[in-house]
């Protein structure tokens, strides 16, 4: 399945890129942000939280949708 | 006579006292409101090892964080006796100096909206996806983190 990644803020550097698309086999959140560390290593140290559906879900959340957001701590204000 | 339905919250760069000037004269047609307050969030030229923020650049993951705005109203309404409300958030660039954030709530009596901004005010700080990137006078930069 074809996966839509966002990436915002401080992320947008570690990826080089504010979206991509991945092909992507498995079912489970935490299964995709593995394959992320893989590609970006650095991500792995950055605090990020992860939407799905414009709501906050824990990684272990299944993947419901093809479009998945990482989202770097809030400094709206 | 409330004004609850969604608005749209983003404003592309700095928000002008123009704005909050005439946001303000519009609702002295509103007889019932006796107590008006307002946040104002300005960019502040922060010191950070010897360079000086010169502007904050703001993005935002704009789908979720109108869903989350939009919340926030609902719950502000379904709390306190608000007769309406506001909310203003740059996008883009935004000069030291300059607001980036303007909440407007209005009720008929004062103790209500000093706590329903308090409220609004938190809420948008701890649960909206914006993002603020600290330039630099060096054009260097660094992303804002809220305490």
């Amino acid at each position: 399945m074809l996966i839509k990644i966002k990436y915002f803020g401080l992320l947008t550097e570690v990826t080089n890129c504010q979206e991509e698309t991945i092909d992507f086999s498995g079912n489970i959140i935490s299964e995709l942000l593995e394959l992320l560390f893989v590609k970006y290593p650095n991500l792995k140290n950055k605090e990020f939280q992860v939407a799905q559906n414009q709501e906050l879900v824990p990684v272990e959340a299944k993947l419901l949708s093809n479009e998945i957001v990482l989202l770097p701590p809030f400094s709206g204000g | 006579m409330s004004d609850k339905k969604s608005k749209n919250v983003f404003i592309k760069g700095a928000i002008s006292s123009e704005f909050i000037g005439n946001s303000i004269a519009k609702h002295q047609t509103k007889t019932s409101i006796g107590a008006h307050n307002i946040f104002l969030g300005q960019v502040r030229a922060d010191l950070v090892n010897n360079k000086t923020v010169s502007a904050i650049e703001y993005t935002a993951y704009e789908d979720m964080a109108n869903a989350k705005f939009h919340e926030i109203r609902e719950a502000a309404f379904e709390k306190f006796e608000l007769t309406c409300m506001h909310i203003y958030h740059s996008l883009g660039t935004v000069n030291v100096g300059e607001i980036c954030l303007f909440v407007f709530v209005s009720s008929p009596h004062r103790k209500t909206v000093f706590d329903a901004l308090e409220f609004i005010v938190e809420e948008i700080k701890a649960n909206v996806p914006v993002f603020g990137k600290e330039i630099f006078e060096d054009n260097s930069h660094q992303w804002k983190v809220n305490n």
